[in-house]
């Protein structure tokens, strides 16, 4: 019988296999931010441990850092200290860093990619769950806690279970405007947030082949949100073309060589998966959140559900507390919401391709009168790029903010909160209670539909906006 | 770590589903650069809310927390689960645990035990007729146990076999695996060159 990919991926990096215990895998690439990692360091001088290979480990700053003022020192002492902490470990350790004002620093998934050192066929690790990200690439990539952190420094390894392995096929092409962050959404709905637990998956089919790998990224990101222990694709043309002449890509022979081996990172036709799910794109249309996980969604063009929509007891109560949390009444048109803030950034959703996205429909729009628009760079070099081309003119001509690189209102840890109360329409990956501040009320959305939010000031997509454009 | 053989404490009834480690501790707390003092932050929105179970007396000194399906999705941090034994907690009982969270409860040594819906039901309904109750999670035998006479509920729950060695033994993993350094070495040796590096010789 033939091998999945995420089988073949997984029997290149055992190191050790013993009935009864967990294989043993080497990590070929730990990448490391200021958050989940201080504890880790402190583990390793507590036991006069080193780090095992600096030179498969990269650490840069991003969760906790200003998007604004952000060549000032940190106005915040704790998370000043939070940082300065991450540069004398790598100091100390011998670990890369880059740092805030660095040209490659930015969100820990998007300088990865960015450097050409996410590659196909690699096991990548990080302490943060979105790691799912790199799977576009045809890699294992996970997120892993602070003690996982600790072991992969000192020993380059994690025991890990095998788990079992799943495919998504979505068949057929998206229609036009609608993009693999609705693709993921829908997808998320349909399977629950505990739909992908203990599987890895691959994503397959025409719609995914079709999405460039910015979007593939996308749609690997969101794998934890349905509880998936990894996401991946297998590589093809697209990657091949993506990765090549970047900084970290192999080089002459080695790119050949690697190509060669790439090109075998493919599920046999004969491979079984434990479980598959079947998806139709031609159907989709824009997706988003009304609740508060990932799997309370709906299309853009429906309503907001009540309890009685649904037949599981807890997914009801779940459905009320979300409700009222998100201070919404079942029945209401989901693009009568009106939105406060809308923020496109995110390693979801913070890449170049997603900013052009998001300028060329903003442009010649203005930002609604009491709505704020914040556009956050998922990297330095995606900054650097963007103004390069005229993005942030554009964003600023409408009324939006540019902003520095990093997660900013995602996660809500740097000052870029919601207060209580205020709703935004947000590309990130998370809509739980209070994740981008205390009392904040998150949809989470694609970058079309946040960019026409912003312009409308309710929920909307693109094709809203030909009846605002008559004005 | 310290071993854990079998616990028994208060049980805190948690009826809620898709409890996400953001719920489980904010964002803001995590800016700290230690491993203790995390108690503050454990369910700091919900402790707001004076009807929240942690804010009852009855449930003062609770250590086992019985939750609803999908317990600590969402972020990695491990906060989330220093944050429960900071705040006393010794076993988290749920019908599902989200991946992450319930590999750094391995790690840490919170014992996180999975158990039929119908079992978690039970045990919020009896911790509900009489608050204070206790619990017992039974790592030894892998049983959770509450109540007594005819209402007494007694069930199997799950938990890998190699965590549950590890949690009874005390170990280290690191430790562990370090004792398999020649077969990392060995493997090391065998990685094609082309693969990527983050440092290059100058």
């Amino acid at each position: 019988m033939g091998k999945t990919l995420a089988e073949k991926v997984w029997d290149e990096h055992v190191v050790r296999s013993v009935d009864g215990e967990p294989d043993l895998l080497f990590i070929d690439l730990h990448l490391i931010h200021e958050v989940t990692s201080p504890q880790a360091f402190d583990g390793l001088r507590l036991a006069g441990r080193q780090v095992r290979r600096p030179d498969l480990t990269l650490a840069t700053e991003d969760h906790n850092v200003p998007t604004l003022d952000w060549d000032k020192p940190i106005a915040d002492p704790v998370s000043r200290t939070q940082v300065e902490t991450m540069r004398r470990n790598a100091e100390e350790f011998g670990v890369r860093l880059h740092p805030l004002g660095d040209i490659e620093q930015g969100i820990v998934h998007v300088v990865g990619p960015q450097l050409g050192l996410t590659q196909p066929g690699m096991t990548i690790v990080c302490g943060d769950s979105h790691t799912s990200t790199h799977g576009a690439f045809g890699a294992i990539a996970f997120g892993i806690g602070t003690s996982e952190v600790e072991h992969v420094l000192a020993t380059q390894t994690l025991p890990q279970a095998k788990p079992k392995t799943m495919s998504v096929t979505i068949n057929g092409s998206l229609p036009e405007g609608v993009t693999g962050k609705d693709m993921v959404l829908a997808l998320i709905t349909h399977a629950g947030t505990g739909g992908g637990q203990g599987y890895i998956v691959e994503y397959r089919g025409q719609a995914i082949e079709e999405l460039s790998m910015e979007g593939r990224m996308t749609v690997c990101n969101m794998s934890i949100e349905w509880g998936a222990k990894a996401g991946m694709i297998a590589p093809d043309q697209v990657t091949f073309d993506y990765i090549e002449g970047r900084p970290e890509a192999p080089k002459g022979a080695d790119w050949d060589a690697a190509v060669e081996h790439w090109k075998t990172l493919r599920t046999d036709d004969d491979a079984v998966f434990d479980k598959e799910i079947v998806l139709e794109a031609s159907t989709m249309t824009p997706f988003v959140t009304w609740g508060t996980n990932p799997g309370q969604g709906v299309p853009l063009g429906a309503n907001v559900p009540g309890p009685e929509d649904f037949e599981d007891s807890q997914d009801q109560i779940a459905a009320e507390n979300a409700l009222r949390y998100m201070g919404l009444e079942a029945g209401t048109p989901m693009r009568d919401i009106k939105v406060d803030t809308v923020f496109v950034g995110s390693c979801t959703n913070g890449r170049i391709e997603d900013l052009r996205l998001a300028a060329q429909i903003i442009e010649g729009h203005r930002v609604a009168a009491d709505t704020r628009m914040l556009v956050v760079p998922g990297s330095a070099r995606v900054r650097l790029q963007a103004e390069a081309e005229g993005l942030d003119v554009v964003f600023k001509q409408a009324g939006a903010e540019w902003r520095g690189a990093g997660c900013s209102m995602c996660l809500g840890m740097n000052p870029d909160t919601l207060s209580a109360g205020e709703r935004s329409a947000s590309t990130s990956n998370r809509n739980f209670e209070g994740r981008q501040g205390k009392g904040g009320r998150t949809h989470l959305v694609s970058v079309p539909v946040a960019a026409a939010t912003a312009i409308r000031g309710t929920l909307s997509s693109p094709a809203d906006l030909q009846t605002v454009g008559s004005n | 770590m310290e071993k854990f053989t079998t616990h028994t404490g208060v049980g805190v009834p948690l009826r809620r589903s898709n409890v996400d480690t953001d719920q489980i501790i904010p964002a803001e707390y995590l800016k700290r650069v230690t491993r203790t003092g995390f108690e503050d932050g454990l369910f700091a929105a919900w402790r707001n809310d004076a009807t929240f179970v942690l804010n009852n007396e009855a449930y003062a000194g609770g250590s086992v927390l019985v939750a609803g399906p999908d317990f600590g999705t969402g972020s990695s941090r491990e906060h989330a689960v220093w944050a429960l034994q900071n705040y006393g907690f010794k076993a988290v009982i749920s019908p599902r645990f989200g991946d992450i969270f319930r590999g750094n409860s391995g790690k840490a040594g919170l014992v996180a035990a999975q158990v039929d819906e119908k079992v978690v039901q039970r045990i919020w309904d009896l911790l509900d007729e009489q608050p204070g109750a206790t619990v017992t999670v039974d790592l030894e035998s892998r049983t959770v146990r509450a109540g007594e006479g005819i209402d007494a509920i007694e069930d199997s729950f799950d938990i890998d076999d190699y965590t549950r060695w590890r949690l009874l033994e005390g170990l280290d993993d690191i430790g562990i695996t370090l004792s398999h350094d020649a077969d990392i070495s060995a493997f090391e040796a065998t990685r094609p060159s082309w693969k990527p590096v983050t440092q290059h010789a100058s």
